[in-house]
């Protein structure tokens, strides 16, 4: 016999905790259909054939979010052999309100009720026995972090897939809304049970004047107005409106059971300390320059002192493989074209991409440090003034600032956003963070016109980006992110040491994701590349680059730009070329003008830009869409390539404009 | 009184929870309902957002947000 899992619960409840603690580490990740909402499955360690999915982290069954919806939509279409509900025992009146609503779906449910070691050592006592009896279901306490009671779950779990039994019915709402309820359930009796809805949950549905489970139920008009009169009604008895009606309803519900189940004297250890260690965090005056500090360390570790040794030391490594491959394919007589594809397309491609893999590693070893520890949300506190303007929360800011680092890694954590319209919103502006691949291109460039002002520049030039991402988010929330955004309602977690294996787990997660995309779209955009490079019109191999496909596109696209100040093909070959990385733009200048010194270069340069047309195709190369790997990030964070498509032609166009502006009022000026 | 005029290191009893649609019923669903204590803890360092402290947990919300609270019985820490 097979089970289905669903492992649901708050956020910051230990979830991801717990299903690696059930699953171990093998997991698959991928996104609920439709949504860019991340979907984790794993077999449950120990019990044959059981999968466990790990649902969004939610605090209700409301349909306002995507992860709630999505959250609705699996248990009530998937029917679940069984729940898993996680529960904060540390904070039992806000996390029990999920669970009541999980309870009306009417599908057998555990509860694990986790951090019991914290309430244990803080000397209050939840009797977890009176409570499993009140609410008619098991309850296993649990410290997922410490590795205590997870057996006993499993067994629980295990004795679910066999006997299978349906929730026993409770009946936890009084007066007005009671009788609303069960006067609502006799008319959609026949509506809920055609549309496989738990009774209970569609009339309590109703009463909440739930849309969506309105339309599922194909409630005709009539019966609309019975319903809308009953809860009218309830409305006018207890003079408020039917909403704040069920919350109290629940609230005060779990109120009474906390009172009869828990014993509280303090708060937990971790509280306190929390307290304490926001003092620091979240000062009025230290708490954003201890966040610039920390981010600073972050960056310095991560770019510096841990990150470029290894990465040149794997850059070498690969470049040693290739050689020797490369030597080996000469040996046994492989054509020179097969090798070149094979060296100079492929291995080089691919390999100048896999040298990233320890910057991606180590900065999300330290965002998941920052992140499990509670002290994102902390991040999101201080700073999310700044980003609202822009119609965005403090939550996105993390994501952007890494941006100026790599934009590949800050797409990807984009994931840990809440809001699905933040989350698209935060891929689409953060590449306009100028990325540490187009500082050679800066160097370049100022070496050649303003060697004596290149801080200046270099200044002017993340500004401008930083403005442009600011203009952008303006525009985009009055038009295609119109509509409301998630309220900042956040909860801010007690502070707690991070599981190093959920941060391993992380860390290989995103490793892996990078590195099949190195091996896919990125793989196969360095082969066009260098197709495109090898050959010319008729197909024949070239020995001039300037002979090559891509030069004569170069040379077709090139008159594109004149309004930008430059027409040459090798700028708007070298702009195709930055795609794969933004570091080819350097190289395919030093390629196509054949140069060979920077001083060769600086000439060269200076034939094809003037002063004010090289700071024009500056602004153009930073704004323009992201390289490849940054590319295929936002295709699987957006989960769609149409998304992905759009998005580059936002960034390039947004990029055009711009230069353009920069370049013709640049021109009024000077003349 | 609303909530987003409470001084840090205040309390009071919610007595109506206003706004609507999605914002109503987050605040509602994290457990701001009517007749719950509510102390007021901080307020982030650009002025905005504040810092609450309700059911033994920390939550943050806008002074836009807070300020569709009413309060009631407020008083010292």
């Amino acid at each position: 016999m097979s089970g289905l899992f669903a492992l649901a619960g708050n956020q910051n409840s230990g979830k991801t905790t717990l299903f690696n603690r059930l699953t171990g580490s093998n997991q698959h990740v991928g996104n609920f259909p439709g949504v860019t909402v991340e979907k984790k499955e794993g077999r449950i360690k120990g019990i044959k054939d059981a999968v466990l999915v790990d649902l969004p982290g939610i605090y209700s069954l409301s349909p306002y979010t995507s992860e709630e919806v999505v959250t609705r939509d699996f248990i009530l279409k998937e029917h679940p052999t069984g729940i898993i509900n996680i529960v904060d025992a540390t904070n039992l009146e806000r996390n029990l309100y999920l669970s009541l609503q999980l309870m009306e779906l009417g599908i057998p449910m555990v509860i694990a009720l986790n951090m019991m070691d914290e309430v244990r050592a803080s000397g209050n006592v939840i009797h977890v026995e009176l409570l499993s009896q009140k609410l008619g279901i098991p309850i296993v306490p649990i410290s997922a972090g410490k590795n205590e009671g997870i057996g006993d779950l499993s067994e629980v779990v295990k004795k679910m897939m066999t006997e299978q039994k349906a929730l026993p019915k409770l009946d936890f709402c009084t007066g007005e809304v009671h009788r609303a309820i069960h006067s609502i359930a006799h008319i959609i009796d026949d509506q809920a049970k055609q549309a496989g809805y738990p009774l209970r949950f569609a009339a309590t549905k109703m009463v909440e004047g739930d849309r969506p489970t309105m339309e599922a139920l194909q409630i005709d008009e009539n019966e609309e107005h019975i319903i809308e009169h009953i809860v009218e009604e309830m409305e006018s008895r207890l003079h408020t409106d039917r909403e704040a009606a069920l919350a109290d309803m629940r609230y005060g519900y779990i109120e009474a059971l906390c009172n009869e189940c828990v014993v509280k004297h303090q708060e937990t250890h971790e509280q306190i300390r929390s307290e304490k260690i926001d003092r620091l965090l979240t000062h009025k005056y230290l708490g954003i320059p201890i966040f610039f500090g920390i981010m600073l360390v972050v960056f310095w570790l991560t770019f510096t002192v841990i990150g470029q040794p290894l990465q040149d030391l794997l850059g070498n490594v690969l470049e040693r493989l290739t050689m020797l491959f490369s030597a080996f394919l000469q040996d046994i007589g492989v054509s020179e074209w097969l090798r070149s594809l094979i060296i100079d397309g492929a291995c080089n491609g691919v390999s100048s991409v896999l040298s990233f893999l320890p910057i991606i590693v180590l900065l999300f070893f330290f965002l998941s440090l920052l992140e499990d520890s509670g002290y994102m949300a902390r991040v999101a506190f201080v700073m999310d003034k700044l980003l609202r303007k822009i119609g965005l929360s403090g939550r996105s800011f993390v994501p952007m600032l890494i941006g100026f680092g790599c934009s590949v890694p800050a797409i990807m954590a984009t994931r840990t956003l809440s809001s699905e319209r933040d989350r698209k919103m935060t891929i689409v502006l953060t590449p306009f963070m100028s990325c540490s691949a187009k500082l050679p291109i800066y160097g370049m460039i100022t070496m050649a016109f303003f060697p004596h002002h290149s801080g200046l520049v270099m200044f002017g030039i993340y500004v401008l980006g930083i403005i442009v991402a600011i203009l952008s988010g303006l525009l985009l929330k009055g038009t295609l992110f119109r509509g409301e955004p998630i309220p900042f309602v956040m909860e801010l977690p007690s502070y707690r040491i991070p599981s190093g294996k959920s941060v391993l787990l992380h860390m290989w997660e995103k490793a892996k994701d990078f590195i099949r995309k190195a091996f896919t779209i990125i793989f196969l955009a360095a082969i066009v590349i260098w197709f495109l490079q090898s050959f010319d019109l008729y197909l024949n191999p070239v020995s001039d680059a300037s002979q090559s496909i891509l030069a004569a596109i170069g040379s077709v696209i090139a008159p594109i730009f004149i309004p930008l100040g430059f027409n040459d093909w090798r700028a708007s070959t070298a702009l195709i070329t930055g795609i794969t990385a933004k570091e080819t733009v350097v190289s395919t200048f030093s390629v196509l003008t054949g140069a060979t010194t920077d001083l060769q270069l600086t000439t060269a340069l200076q034939q094809i830009f003037t002063p004010l047309s090289s700071i024009s195709f500056l602004v153009f190369t930073i704004l323009y869409m992201p390289c490849v790997a940054a590319f295929a990030a936002t295709r699987r964070e957006l989960g769609s390539l149409k998304g992905a498509l759009l998005t580059a032609c936002y960034q390039t166009g947004a990029a055009y404009v711009t230069a353009m502006l920069v370049y013709q009022i640049g021109r009024l000026l000077i003349s | 009184m609303t909530l987003d005029q409470i001084k840090p290191g205040y309390r009071g009893t919610l007595s109506v929870v206003g706004g609507e649609g999605a914002l109503r019923r987050h605040l509602l669903d994290m457990g701001l309902t009517p007749n719950t204590q509510v102390t007021v803890r901080k307020v982030a360092p650009m002025g905005d957002p504040i810092e609450l402290f309700l059911r033994g947990y920390v939550l943050t919300l806008r002074k836009e947000d807070a300020a569709k609270i009413e309060v009631v019985g407020v008083e010292k820490v």
